[in-house]
């Protein structure tokens, strides 16, 4: 496969669920790349499908939702397709993936010995000590320190910061193609997070992994992205390079979401203004029309915003925007 | 902040919250969690003072015992002159009217089978305040505070959105018109987007009716917008306070500084991580602190001095207290050890970091 390839590809994608009033559509038309070795992010507050996107990737949508549209292409294989047994040739193999909350991700009752070896012999058929020495080799790697003796604990014997690196570990044990890490330091203190970000970095740059990374911390964007998708209302409001949605944010949401951050300023100024506020909050899945699902909060809102989601446009080079303020730049 | 001009509103000297864990061998001692382990802070009419830390550090239990829902095992806190420890059953329960608890889930907060304006007027029936035919009045008034319609006040808890149920919780504490709110990371749990909102309210509110807040959060960036005055905790103990422009403008306790470095910002995107300050592996366990200076084990300037010798609070600027013993004076100024060779030594640093 050669470079310019994408390793894992969206296109499309559509993800509605049924319920007794009737089907909501929570994803729709969600497309973009990720790229060999890259970190995408996928930015947004909850509620915006950046959480349901990554499930759908390891086609873990839950009972009540379906896939009703699209494709999910790794590596040319449209995971859409996959009946089960395949996936679960696939699943902590080729694609694997990290949790918010390590504690409830964690199996209590295995040592994590156990935990990161299961992948190691359903995948690479290791035998039992094969698995324990890939274990304590992952461990070592991921930086826990006397992993011979870590790797006999439970998940309850160690801290917030060590059960991320175990979950870390475990999700890479199988050298994945990609990774995905839904929100992986929101539980975790900013010294800790400081530390997860250094060894999801490390590894993605030993191992060539490429990382989707799910975040709402638009300073966790600006430290570990190079490219980002920010979605809001189950779609995708604006795609670029980091370096142009943080400079130059096309979206009147992306520049909202921006604005509205607390700096964390050296020479603290004694008048601080009211920071800027997006009004309003996400409509709900039902709420969602035919329109724009920013127009309602939208300070630029023109009255074509509520008739017709508008496509992507470009902004730059590389930067597309989901708005009709860029009318005229083509896709 | 020990340097309190005037009278405080809130004051709390050499506070101890100890907790007993686990169970006691025959014969052996009793194991202790020293979740707040000598605190001291002052809190002036209409500031807010914020206490930030780590989890374990004990701050949201030094707001609790402010509250008294924590019990202290020693210290006092005074509470407009009064003694609280010495506070008991209707005289503590008049002075809580004074004191109001802002809560960090906005969804386990809220009564889900009172309607919302039930759930803000009970604090005025609870504690009787004011006359009750002017309490729907009352009720109605706070809602247009907080940024909520009249007609709400029929909803249920589960028909607003997480930033409307922090309102709720905000026009809650308000109701008994207290002198102080202790607000225990009133944002954490919501959208960065509502979350501007909340801090906007907070501030308007404290602006036109003057209270105190006690702000507890870990947010660095949150705490620099909203605060008057910081405190830094590690490990039970308050290891900086400060006016809020000296502290931002130079933190002094190397923990402080490994704080603030490690917060990732749109502005400082890579490079600021390439030059953070890595602190290796997590707190030490409140059940049997180290010996020392509790930072002593992650702190890359310690030296053999910190391990055995705990540093008291000093003042190293006006008004600026930190427990280091090598925040150094050069030019008439107090610096950090991290700070005193500025930016190579940190960024040479390898990028991995031990754990």
């Amino acid at each position: 496969m050669s470079a310019a390839e994408p390793v894992l590809e969206v296109d499309r994608l559509n993800v509605a669920f049924q319920s007794r009033r009737g089907s909501a559509s929570v994803l729709n038309d969600v497309s973009f790349r990720l790229m060999p070795g890259e970190t995408l992010c996928l930015v947004g507050e909850s509620g915006c499908g950046k959480s349901m996107t990554a499930l759908a990737i390891m086609r873990l949508v839950p009972d009540s939702g379906r896939i009703a549209g699209g494709q999910i292409r790794l590596r040319g294989t449209d995971l859409v397709r996959c009946a089960e047994p395949e996936l679960r040739r696939i699943r902590g193999n080729q694609v694997s993936m990290i949790f918010q909350e390590p504690m409830t991700a964690l199996n209590p009752v295995y040592t994590v010995g156990d935990q990161i070896g299961e992948s190691l012999r359903l995948h690479r058929r290791l035998d039992k000590a094969q698995a324990r020495a890939g274990a304590i080799d992952m461990l070592r790697s991921v930086g826990i320190p006397a992993p011979e003796r870590r790797v006999d604990e439970y998940p309850h014997q160690l801290s917030g910061g060590m059960r991320q690196r175990v979950m870390i570990a475990i999700a890479l044990a199988c050298d994945p193609a990609v990774l995905i890490a839904d929100e992986p330091t929101t539980a975790l203190d900013v010294t800790v997070q400081a530390q997860i970000f250094d060894l999801l970095r490390e590894q993605q740059a030993r191992r060539g992994t490429a990382v989707l990374l799910i975040t709402h911390d638009m300073g966790a964007v600006a430290e570990m992205a190079d490219r980002v998708v920010v979605m809001y209302g189950g779609r995708v409001a604006e795609e670029g390079p980091v370096q142009d949605i943080l400079a130059r944010p096309a979206h009147p949401y992306t520049r909202g979401l921006i604005a509205c951050l607390p700096g964390l300023d050296p020479a603290a100024d004694e008048a601080r203004p009211d920071l800027p506020e997006i009004p309003g909050v996400v409509p709900s899945v039902w709420q969602r029309g035919q329109g724009c699902p920013f127009h309602d909060r939208c300070a630029q809102a023109m009255p074509r915003c509520q008739q017709a989601f508008p496509p992507m446009f470009a902004a730059g080079p590389a930067h597309r925007v989901a708005c009709w303020l860029h009318e005229g730049g083509t896709a | 902040m020990n340097h309190a001009p005037g009278s405080p509103l809130l004051s709390v000297r050499d506070l101890q919250v100890h907790f007993p864990v686990g169970r006691r061998h025959w014969g052996g001692p009793q194991a202790v969690v020293r979740a707040v382990d000598g605190v001291s802070f002052d809190l002036q009419r209409g500031r807010t003072l914020a206490i930030v830390g780590e989890s374990g550090s004990g701050k949201t239990t030094t707001a609790l015992s402010v509250m008294r829902l924590a019990q202290p095992t020693g210290g006092s806190i005074r509470f407009a002159g009064q003694d609280m420890g010495a506070l008991r059953g209707q005289a503590l329960r008049s002075l809580r009217r004074r004191l109001q608890l802002i809560f960090q889930d906005p969804y386990s907060s809220l009564n889900p089978r009172q309607r919302a304006g039930e759930i803000v007027r009970a604090p005025l029936d609870l504690m009787d305040v004011g006359p009750a035919a002017g309490r729907d009045a009352r009720v109605a008034e706070l809602f247009a505070q907080v940024g909520l319609r009249p007609e709400q006040r029929l909803l249920f808890p589960h028909q607003f959105s997480g930033g409307q149920r922090q309102r709720l919780n905000i026009a809650r504490a308000l109701a008994s018109g207290p002198d102080l709110i202790v607000c225990d990371e009133p944002v954490s749990a919501l959208d960065i987007a509502i979350r501007a909102q909340i801090l906007n309210l907070l501030r308007r509110i404290q602006r036109e009716q003057g209270q105190s807040f006690l702000f507890i959060s870990h947010d660095m960036a949150v705490v620099q917008h909203i605060c008057d005055d910081i405190a830094v905790m590690y490990l039970g103990r308050i290891v900086e306070s400060a006016p809020r422009q000296s502290f931002f403008g130079r933190p002094l306790h190397p923990y402080s500084v490994a704080l603030m470095s490690a917060v990732p910002t749109v502005q400082g995107g890579r490079e600021r991580a390439r030059q953070r300050i890595r602190l290796a592996g997590d707190p030490p366990s409140p059940i049997d602190p180290p010996p020392g200076c509790g930072f002593a084990g992650r702190c890359p300037a310690a030296q053999a001095r910190c391990r055995e010798q705990a540093p008291a609070l000093r003042e190293a600027a006006p008004g600026h207290f930190v427990a280091c013993h090598f925040v150094e004076y050069r030019d008439g100024a107090a610096w950090s050890p991290l700070a005193a060779n500025p930016a190579p030594a940190s960024a040479t640093s390898p990028p991995r970091s031990a754990a």
